[in-house]
């Protein structure tokens, strides 16, 4: 379809079809992008004729917007994973570490007395830390000693969840206490009555992690890395720094995401973060991150995360039953995957 | 002393048990192309990746511009020193835009890192229409390199090492994979290089190319230098059979 050397365009092909060729070049630019956003608008309009009493109304989308963010926040740092062509599939486990380490500094510090502002606050930074550490270890793991992602972050999975249960003597951990604070609200708290801040610190995530991939060095090198590693060595690139970089950013964010979650619900579950694996690769990889590095959008996985979302609420709503779910689920991530593999071929 | 801009003494590398270069010692003019001659396994590879920082020797010195070298990146030796490199496998990013290949690893930047995009844009849009000679209006500096043949994607590889006024431009088998006037068209730009001023140094397994080129061409083999020649002091047919000797027997003569 379409002419490969497009030059020729004018000379093989009548002028109405060259002058598609401009259009041609901004699908090709921004395919990814226009795809995603038409495949959520077809689903949309189809769960809004199905049930315009749900999709029609105010109440889930608050819902959903109170929701997703816990997975679209991981979801969006996890593509410059993938784009890295690194994965990492401890972000669960990382989840609930934090948020462990949060109750117990908590814990602490109020049993000693302290001021309980400077406790949460203490807390809260225990939490990123903890975060943080996790992801530095994955890099150096995977680094340094050179297993590869996918082994190590099973591995480290484990290990997260595994210290949690410990530290946590077997049970989770209320949270009711941080109602009415002020890092309640500024994570979970309504704007307006109306829109939960998550939505506001997913945007901002979203935001700020394009800004690093597309107008940052750093994003630069993610990208040229995932592409061809060896290019990128050749040419200076500093490989270990980069993707070690990546991992510490993927473990903070998952610590974010579960202090995040568990402030929601006011109560810290030692499962956290069990449910988030799927929707979170889901929604990295409907959003056309390629599997083999890269390439990958930061709207395209924002977008993604919310069709992602649609589709339970949206299966209910319709009427059909639950078990419903997981066939369109199915469905919708390998067409979705078809699609971008099309697009990208026929495309480029 | 003279007018070297590279000079290796005594260079060994050992990969574990492997020795793939001992005490090699090789030289390189200011002004002067030097074919690097030799079989697969020679080591011609090798001793271009110490040059360029990838590998560190195990043993030797390297002094370059008249400055001694010690542990240095490949980052360094290219933007502190000159040293610029087409590789054998011409080290591009098959998925990236043409503009994000062409200033990989050195991409250019305002404060704090963030990149200048319509700068690096721009000079590949200016390189585009000149040395890279892409004159249709289909390739853009958002081009995927992926879309090129490999006679362009060589041409990007060259651009890149010239944008950077490099002292030295190493070439390792730039001719792999190309149509003959894509040939004809790198060995002129070796030419160029000479008459730019700059020292090249040209790995290639087509001898007849090298002869063309260099001013002096230097054998190596399984790991050492097995000899050296001024193109104008042999013929290409006296080359040819030396190089079959050391193939056959180890030794030049």
């Amino acid at each position: 379809m379409g002419p490969k050397y497009p030059e020729l365009a004018h000379k093989y092909l009548g002028p109405v079809q060259a002058s598609f060729e401009p259009i041609r070049r901004l699908l090709r630019k921004f395919g990814l992008q226009i795809g995603i956003v038409v495949a959520g608008l077809i689903i949309w309009t189809v769960f809004c004729i199905a049930s315009p009493d749900t999709f029609l109304g105010y109440n889930i989308y608050g819902a959903i917007m109170s929701t997703t963010p816990f997975f679209a926040m991981m979801a969006l740092v996890l593509t410059m994973v993938v784009i890295s062509a690194e994965m990492d599939l401890s972000f669960p486990a990382v989840m609930a570490f934090g948020v462990a380490i949060f109750c117990l500094v908590l814990e602490g510090a109020t049993a000693l007395g302290w001021n309980y502002s400077i406790s949460l606050t203490l807390a809260t930074l225990s939490c990123f830390l903890a975060g943080l550490g996790a992801g530095l270890l994955n890099g150096f793991i995977v680094v340094r000693i050179g297993i590869p992602s996918l082994v190590a972050t099973i591995g480290t999975q484990f290990f997260w969840r595994g210290i949690v249960v410990v530290i946590m003597n077997g049970s989770g951990r209320s949270l009711v206490s941080t109602q009415g604070t002020v890092l309640h609200g500024a994570l979970v708290g309504r704007l307006g009555g109306l829109v939960p801040a998550q939505m506001l610190w997913t945007i901002a995530i979203a935001i700020v992690v394009w800004i690093f991939l597309n107008r940052h060095k750093f994003g630069a090198h993610v990208y040229l890395v995932g592409d061809k590693v060896e290019s990128a060595r050749l040419m200076g690139v500093n490989v270990p720094r980069t993707k070690i970089m990546v991992f510490a950013a993927m473990g903070l964010m998952a610590s974010f995401a579960g202090l995040v979650a568990s402030l929601e619900v006011l109560y810290f579950w030692l499962n956290l973060g069990e449910g988030h694996m799927l929707t979170t690769l889901s929604s990295v990889f409907l959003g056309g991150t390629s599997v083999f590095g890269g390439t990958g959008t930061v709207f395209g996985t924002f977008v993604a995360s919310f069709i992602i979302a649609l589709i339970n609420p949206g299966i209910i709503a319709a009427g059909l039953s639950g078990f419903w779910t997981q066939v369109i689920y199915g469905l919708i991530i390998v067409l979705a995957v078809t699609m971008h593999a099309v697009l990208r071929k026929r495309l480029v | 002393m003279d007018d070297y801009i590279l000079k290796m003494t005594n260079i060994s590398k050992s990969f574990g048990e492997v020795q793939a270069l001992h005490n090699v010692n090789f030289v390189v003019g200011r002004n002067e192309v030097v074919g690097l001659l030799g079989d697969n396994g020679a080591g011609k590879s090798t001793l271009i990746k110490i040059v360029t920082g990838y590998h560190q020797p195990t043993s030797g010195e390297i002094e370059f511009d008249g400055r001694k070298l010690k542990g240095i990146t490949v980052a360094q030796a290219r933007d502190e020193l000159g040293i610029e490199t087409v590789y054998q496998e011409r080290a591009l990013a098959d998925q990236q835009t043409l503009w994000r290949n062409i200033f990989m690893g050195r991409e250019l930047t305002t404060k704090a890192g963030f990149l200048d995009v319509g700068r690096m844009r721009q000079e590949t849009q200016r390189l585009m229409q000149g040395s890279m000679g892409f004159t249709s209006s289909a390739v853009t500096p958002d081009s995927v390199v992926s879309t090129f043949s490999g006679g362009e994607k060589q041409g990007v590889a060259i651009t890149r090492a010239l944008y950077f006024e490099a002292k030295l431009i190493i070439l390792d088998e730039p001719t792999m994979g190309l149509s003959l006037s894509e040939t004809r068209k790198l060995l002129d730009f070796v030419r160029d290089i000479k008459r730019a001023g700059k020292a090249c140094i040209f790995i290639d397994h087509n001898v007849f190319h090298v002869y063309s080129v260099a001013d002096r061409v230097v054998v190596m083999d399984r790991g050492t230098i097995a000899g050296e020649f001024y193109t104008k002091d042999i013929t290409l047919d006296q080359l040819m059979e030396k190089m079959y000797r050391v193939a056959q027997t180890g030794s030049l003569d």
